[in-house]
């Protein structure tokens, strides 16, 4: 992956806007983080393959950056975006690696299902 | 000097608590009309209650009722809650959210608006509001524009725009404040409480600091 081009990443949201796409969205702070430390509280959630829709797609800020898809009764938001990938089967990844380079974000849109 | 209209314009609601209240209560004792405009009801709001008693589906409900209370105390008879979402006014197409401040300026003309200094507002809510006011306020000749107070406390804050130039004193409706404050109780008890074991939040919570937004246009 490589770090994110905000303006890259704006034209790949809105080549998705408007249209049925399959979404991973994924936080994450490891299995081990309460175990490494006792007083660090261990959440995360991840949904995947879920079919959306957008109307508008941005993102924002200096980087790490944020997305928001705006659905039509909804929403999708991902904070700590730092890389992204287009693949060779046009889904888009965007990631935020932490501090030490884990995975602590994940945002992914596709055309077709993910594996 | 005694305004003829103010216009607050915050995203959530408590952004008026601590930093603006006495403010507010000050210009209604004085006799001036204020609006509040509230973008959002603070739906992704992480404070529940201590102990929680607001879970994800209720707080918003809770934290509109906590809002309207907050007004009666400080006497805000204009309340406009504008319906966008928590979290995502900085992905909003800018011109329409301008649009809509635009209207309820063109409304009310106040002779001073209050509300974040954008870049310098720490949450992306709170910025994306103040530039959403600035953007609004740009359509208008510059020698017609209100006033605009700006509250401001990112690090880089005092570094960037100077020390702030307008400093009120609001010691004199302090209790009116505190009620305000306490009015927002499922964001504000807990602070309360851990502030009052401290014992330093009265001195800090009588001065409200703001920075004139200055045109760069």
């Amino acid at each position: 992956m490589q770090p994110i081009d905000a303006a890259a990443v704006q034209e790949a949201l809105d080549r998705f806007a408007n249209r049925d796409v399959y979404i991973h969205l994924e936080t994450t702070n490891g299995a081990y983080a309460s175990h490494h430390n006792e007083r660090f509280f261990s959440a995360g959630a991840y949904i995947r393959n879920v079919r959306i829709r957008f109307t508008r797609g941005k993102i924002t800020g200096p980087g790490p950056y944020r997305v928001g898809l705006k659905l039509q009764i909804g929403w999708v938001y991902a904070e700590g975006l730092t890389h992204w990938e287009w693949t060779n089967e046009g889904q888009l990844l965007l990631a935020g690696h932490d501090y030490e380079g884990k995975l602590a974000v994940a945002l992914e849109l596709s055309d077709t299902p993910f594996a | 000097m005694k305004e003829r209209h103010v216009l607050v314009v915050f995203p959530h609601p408590d952004d008026e608590a601590f930093g603006v209240s006495g403010t507010i209560a000050q210009h209604v004792q004085n006799g001036t009309p204020v609006t509040y405009a509230c973008l959002t009801l603070g739906e992704m709001g992480r404070h529940m209650g201590v102990p929680p008693f607001a879970n994800r589906e209720t707080l918003p409900h809770i934290r509109k009722q906590e809002l309207e209370e907050a007004c009666r105390i400080l006497g805000i008879h204009d309340l406009r809650l504008l319906g966008y979402r928590d979290k995502t006014v900085e992905f909003e197409d800018e011109e329409e959210l301008a649009d809509r401040i635009a209207a309820i300026l063109a409304e009310t003309n106040p002779s001073l608006v209050i509300t974040f200094y954008p870049g310098y507002s720490v949450h992306p809510d709170h910025d994306a509001c103040g530039a959403a006011v600035i953007r609004a306020l740009k359509r208008w000749p510059k020698e017609e524009r209100p006033t605009v107070h700006c509250v401001a406390f990112a690090k880089n804050c005092e570094q960037d725009l100077g020390q702030p130039d307008v400093i009120r004193d609001v010691s004199p409706v302090i209790e009116t404040k505190l009620a305000a404050i306490r009015a927002h109780r499922s964001q504000t008890e807990g602070l309360m409480q851990a502030a009052s074991k401290r014992g330093d939040a009265l001195a800090w919570l009588k001065t409200e600091r703001f920075w004139t937004y200055r045109w760069d246009d």
